[in-house]
C-alpha cells in the first residue's frame, strides 16, 4: 500500500513535470528551438497568482485566470522581442538569448520580492483523500486531476480543431504551411502562449504543493520538465507527459526507498538510459537534429 | 496579364542564383518552365510564393506581390505544388485536404470542392482516414495537387509534378493537369520531363543557370535544335 502511495504521489509531481514538459515540447515543435527561459516563465505565474490571492484577495479562479492570461502574455513578448529577431541564425545565439531572459526574469523577480521566499496562500485545504488503504492529499489528487483535463483539452485541440491542426502543419514542413496560408507567426506566438499558460498552472500548483515560492524555483522545475520532455521525445506532447509521469514517479520512489540524495542521480541515469536504448526518446519519430 | 515577373533576382548569400529574369503567364495558359538540375526553376517558384526573398517586381492579378508575407500571397488565388510534394505525413488525407482550404470561411463551398478533389483523384477518398505519410509517391502527389486546388487559386504553380513516377502516372497526372487548366485555373509548371511538359504547355521558357535562354511557343520551343539536343534527348 504503502508503495502505492508513493506511486500516487509519484505520479502527482510528475504531472506537474508534464506541464511544463509539454511547454519545451511544443516550442520546440513549432519553433524549432529550447525555450530555456520556460523554467522562469513559470515562476513569474506562480509569483502573479501569489499577488493576486495574497496582495488583491482575489478569489482563486481569478487568479488562476490572470496569471494564465499574464504569463501567456508574458511568452508572446518573449519570442517576438527576444527570439523572432534571431530567427533563422544558429541555435547557440537562441541558446544565449534563452539564458539570458532567465537571468532577467530572476532579477526582475528578486529586486521585487527578494530572494527569501513567500509563503504561497492556501488556497487547497489540507487534508486526505482515503480510499481503501490508499491516502492521498488533496493537493495530489487535484493536481493529477487538473493536469489529466489540461492535457486532454490539450490533445483535442492539437488534434481535433483547424488550428491545432495548422500548428501540427507548421510543425512537419514550415514552409508548406505557409503555403496553404498558414501565418507562421501567429502560431509561432499561439505555441508559446499555450505553454506558458500550461506552465502558470504548473506554477500554482508548485505553489501549492511546497507552499513557499522564491525567483529560483522556475530554474529547478525547468530542468526537470526539460529533461521530461527530451525523454519522452521532444516535440512530441503525449512524450512529454508520459516522461514527466516516469520522472515523477522515478523521483518518488527515489526519496521513499533510497535517499533524497539520490532523486537527482536516479532522474539522469533514467535520461542516460532511456537516450542510450531509444536515442530519439519515448515517442519521438527520428532522430533529428541534436539538442 | 495574370502574372508578370520582371527583373526577378534571387541571391543565396553569394551565390546568385536568378540573374534578372522576366516572364509572364497570361490568363487560362498552361506555360512550362523547363531546365536542367539547379537551373533555378524551384527558386523561381518560391520567389514567386513569397518563401524566399528576392529583387525585381512580381505582379499578379494586377497586384504587386513582391513584398507580401507568403499566407497572404495564397489569399490572393495563388497556390503552389511544391517540389517533393511535401504533404503533412503525420496529417491525415482528409486533414491534408482541409489544410488546402485553410483561408476560406465558405464551409458549402469547401465541401463542394473537398467533393470536386475526390472525384478528380478517387483514391484519395478511398485513402482519406490514412495518414498521409502511408501514401504511395503518386498518391502523395495527387493529395498534394488536390491540396493546393482546395485554395480555388487562380494561378496554379506546380514544380516537378512527374518527379519519381512512373509512366503511366506521369500521363494520369498531366492529364489532370490539363482537365484542371480546361476548368479555368491558369498553370505555370516547372519541369525536367520538357518532353511531357512542352506537350502539354501552350508557351515554354527555358532557364539555364539562372538564366531565360529560349522562350516561345510550346511547339516552337520544341522545334528548337537546341532544346531538342539538351532537353528532348
Ligand atoms: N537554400 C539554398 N541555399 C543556397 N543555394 C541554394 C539554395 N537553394 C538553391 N540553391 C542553389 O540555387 C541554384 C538553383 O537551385 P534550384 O533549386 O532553384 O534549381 P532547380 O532548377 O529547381 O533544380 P532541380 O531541377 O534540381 O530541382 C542551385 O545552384 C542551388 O544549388
Ligand atoms: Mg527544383
Amino acid at each position: 500500500m504503502e508503495f502505492i502511495n508513493q506511486i500516487i504521489n509519484g505520479l502527482s509531481t510528475g504531472s506537474m513535470y508534464a506541464l511544463v514538459a509539454i511547454g519545451y515540447t511544443m516550442v520546440y515543435g513549432i519553433a524549432k528551438m529550447i525555450n530555456f527561459a520556460h523554467g522562469e516563465i513559470i515562476m513569474v505565474g506562480s509569483y502573479i497568482a501569489y499577488v493576486c490571492l495574497a496582495f488583491y484577495g482575489l478569489p482563486i479562479p481569478a487568479a488562476i485566470i490572470i496569471s494564465m492570461a499574464l504569463t501567456a502574455c508574458l511568452g508572446i513578448v518573449t519570442e517576438k522581442v527576444a527570439y523572432k529577431p534571431l530567427r533563422g541564425k544558429g541555435s547557440l545565439d537562441i541558446l544565449i538569448t534563452a539564458i539570458g531572459v532567465s537571468y532577467l526574469l530572476q532579477n526582475i523577480f528578486l529586486l521585487l520580492f527578494s530572494s527569501s521566499g513567500r509563503t504561497f496562500p492556501n488556497i487547497i485545504p489540507a487534508g486526505n483523500v482515503n480510499v481503501g488503504g490508499l491516502s492521498a492529499t488533496y493537493i495530489t489528487v487535484i493536481t493529477l486531476v487538473v493536469t489529466f483535463i489540461c492535457t486532454g483539452l490539450l490533445l483535442l485541440f492539437i488534434n481535433k480543431t483547424k488550428i491545432g491542426k495548422a500548428m501540427r502543419a507548421v510543425s512537419e514542413d514550415r514552409q508548406a504551411a505557409q503555403l496553404m496560408g498558414i501565418n507562421i507567426n501567429t502560431t509561432i506566438s499561439l505555441t508559446f502562449a499555450i505553454g506558458s499558460g500550461l506552465g502558470a498552472i504548473a506554477g500554482i500548483i508548485y505553489g501549492c504543493k511546497f507552499s513557499l515560492i522564491n525567483p529560483y524555483i522556475g530554474a529547478m522545475l525547468g530542468i526537470k520538465a526539460f529533461i521530461a520532455a527530451v525523454m519522452g521525445g521532444i516535440g512530441s506532447v503525449p512524450g512529454a507527459m508520459a516522461g514527466g509521469l516516469m520522472l515523477g514517479v522515478a523521483e518518488s520512489l527515489t526519496i521513499s526507498y533510497i535517499s533524497s540524495d539520490f532523486s537527482d542521480a536516479v532522474v539522469f541515469g533514467i535520461l542516460i538510459f532511456v537516450l542510450l536504448v531509444k536515442p530519439a526518446g519515448l515517442f519521438g519519430k527520428n532522430v533529428r537534429e541534436k539538442v | 496579364m495574370l502574372l508578370k515577373v520582371d527583373n526577378l533576382i534571387v541571391n543565396y548569400g553569394m551565390i546568385n542564383a536568378i540573374k534578372d529574369i522576366s516572364f509572364e503567364v497570361e490568363k487560362g495558359e498552361i506555360v512550362a518552365l523547363i531546365g536542367a538540375n539547379g537551373a533555378g526553376k524551384t527558386s523561381t517558384m518560391h520567389a514567386i510564393s513569397g518563401l524566399i526573398p528576392s529583387k525585381g517586381t512580381i505582379t499578379f492579378n494586377n497586384k504587386e506581390i513582391s513584398k507580401i508575407p507568403a499566407h497572404k500571397i495564397v489569399a490572393e488565388g495563388l497556390a503552389q505544388v511544391p517540389e517533393g510534394r511535401r504533404i503533412f505525413a503525420s496529417l491525415t488525407v482528409a486533414d491534408n485536404i482541409l489544410m488546402g482550404a485553410y483561408l476560406r470561411k465558405d464551409k458549402e463551398e469547401i465541401k463542394k470542392d473537398r467533393q470536386h478533389v475526390y472525384d478528380l483523384f478517387p483514391r484519395l477518398y478511398e485513402r482519406r482516414h490514412q495518414l498521409a505519410g502511408t501514401l504511395s509517391g503518386g498518391e502523395q502527389q495527387m493529395l498534394a495537387m488536390g491540396r493546393a486546388l482546395m485554395s480555388k487559386p487562380k494561378l496554379l504553380l506546380m514544380d516537378e509534378p512527374s518527379m519519381g513516377l512512373s509512366p503511366i502516372l506521369v500521363n494520369e497526372i498531366f492529364d489532370i493537369i490539363r482537365e484542371v487548366n480546361k476548368e479555368g485555373v491558369t498553370i505555370l509548371l516547372v519541369e525536367q520531363n520538357a518532353n511531357k511538359a512542352l506537350q502539354i504547355a501552350d508557351r515554354a521558357y527555358v532557364l539555364e543557370t539562372g538564366k531565360i535562354t529560349i522562350q516561345g511557343k510550346a511547339s516552337e520551343v520544341a522545334a528548337n535544335p537546341l532544346v531538342k539536343e539538351a532537353y528532348l534527348g
